[in-house]
């Protein structure tokens, strides 16, 4: 017999204090491992960050903002990213990271260019960082990917094949000029981004 | 999974390989049966990663995106249908072991240094599982609250209750390798919100856990058995009514301890491995 899931509630609007753990936002460097590094006894470990396993890895910044349906930003949202290192590879080292939205809507991840993972069957997938994003107002969690604008294997993506071709943009981190890479991501209306059931 | 190792020109060899096998065909013009294939062990490798390791969300046990009772969904919630996709590595790689990374949690709420926090003292514990009632073993649990008073030490709660100087309203356990994880804290007070007229958030502990998987993620919140403000609470009532149970802790003796803290058990069900088609 099979369990029932616990359902999905809202992270709702005071995640702020327990949630983002300091460096988190930073997959290049290690992170504290809680939000509250001032209640966890002295000696615990912090998270290394991805450098370890991403050796000549392309440091990156990702940035952009959440809105939502009627374009205004989103300040109480929480996003998360999961992504493979410089190699593709998903060993050792912090895949993760976590960034609460400024007041303007706006997150910012540092972290290293992902390389091509494994797709289903014998395919690879271009480069791409999972997000999670939860908020005020959003019962369960929306899952998207950030795949890179200038990356030449986004044709070869088994992934970005089975959106419709008008919303692939949605899903495109433009390159900003500076070694950063650009996205909002649109919760509702023109523009919205694609979200995926995982 | 050695077959992820395998470099691209390995893998179009192999794709090579199969597609023979595959077109061979009989003298009638029918496919003739499959030859032997060296490479037999190879395409179990392939197949075991094909298909999904992890249950979809359910949609009989998980909130519809938009719900008209909840007023901040209407701007938040998209307005398609999530594209399914295939489970990836990317998908069911995840933090498979947190006890290292934080040896020692703050498994207390109750007390800071400057003192204990006001209200009645609880013990919450339960088991993290997955659908297939399996432990998860070594998973990060972090929970926050607001304080017996309903305010949560958080800048932007401006509600006029009062703040605890001794009450943390926020910690972090890992589960052992039974899944088992415990706390203790505060019970916490209900809270007015603005959604509508004379609104309260039934008394709740938010929950973040995230198993095994990118794909075992669960933000959720814990309410408190026989409370009845959760059946005029937009957010608790925005699961469907088989499921909403689920999230409601109930009251163990065996778990209270005598003349310290009442006892609250909560169990926590995580997506587990898809059902195989012979299961069906
Ligand atoms: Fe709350």
């Amino acid at each position: 017999m099979r369990l029932g899931q616990t359902p999905w509630q809202t992270v709702g609007p005071f995640f702020h204090y327990a949630l983002p753990h300091p460096g988190g936002a930073d997959l290049t460097a290690p992170s504290e491992a809680g939000a509250r590094p001032d209640l966890v006894a002295p000696g615990h470990a912090p998270l290394p960050g991805l450098s370890a396993a991403t050796a000549g890895g392309e440091a990156i910044v990702v940035q952009g903002r959440v809105v939502d349906g009627a374009g205004a930003p989103v300040p109480d949202a929480l996003v998360e990213i999961w992504q493979a290192d410089a190699q593709g590879g998903f060993a050792g080292g912090r895949h993760f990271g976590r960034c609460a939205t400024g007041d303007d809507g706006s997150y910012l991840f540092r972290t290293i260019r992902p390389g091509r993972t494994p797709g289903p069957g014998n395919s690879l997938q271009a480069p791409h960082i999972a997000v999670g994003v939860m908020g005020r107002g959003l019962l369960r969690r929306l899952v998207t990917r950030i795949y890179f604008a200038d990356d030449p294997s986004l044709d070869e993506d088994p992934i970005l094949a089975l959106v419709p071709p008008e919303r692939r943009g949605t899903l495109l981190a433009a390159a900003d000029g500076a070694g950063g890479y650009r996205l909002d991501l649109v919760l509702q209306g023109p523009g919205e981004t694609v979200f995926f059931d995982i | 999974m050695g077959l992820l190792t395998l470099g691209k020109a390995g893998l179009g060899a192999f794709r090579q390989a199969l597609s023979a096998a595959e077109l061979r065909v009989g003298p009638d013009g029918r496919p003739a049966a499959r030859l032997p294939c060296p490479l037999a062990s190879h395409i179990l490798s392939i197949r075991m990663i094909e298909p999904d390791l992890f249950a979809r969300e359910d949609d009989a046990a998980h909130p519809a995106s938009l719900s008209e009772a909840y007023r901040s969904t209407a701007l938040r919630s998209p307005g398609h249908r999530p594209i399914r996709i295939p489970q990836t590595l990317t998908e069911t790689s995840g933090f498979t072991d947190w006890s290292q990374a934080c040896a020692v949690g703050s498994a207390d709420l109750t007390r800071t240094a400057g003192g204990e926090a006001i209200g009645q003292r609880i013990l919450v514990a339960g088991r993290v599982l997955d659908e297939a009632g399996r432990p998860v073993p070594r998973t990060l649990v972090e929970v926050w609250q607001a304080n017996a008073a309903g305010r949560y030490a958080h800048a932007r709660d401006q509600w006029d209750a009062p703040l605890d100087p001794n009450f943390t309203g926020a910690g972090q356990v890992v589960t052992d390798d039974d899944g088992r994880y415990a706390f203790e804290s505060i019970r916490p007070g209900a809270y007015p919100w603005g959604n509508h007229e004379n609104a309260w958030r039934p008394a709740h502990i938010h929950f973040s856990l995230f198993g095994p998987a990118f794909a075992t993620r669960l933000v959720t919140q814990m309410y408190f058995e026989g409370d009845p403000l959760i059946a005029l609470d937009p957010i608790a009532q925005s699961v469907p009514a088989a499921a909403r149970d689920r999230l409601v802790a109930r009251f163990d003796l065996g778990l209270t301890r005598p003349s310290y803290a009442l006892g609250y058990v909560f169990d926590i069900v995580l997506r587990g491995p898809a059902a195989t088609p012979t299961e069906a």
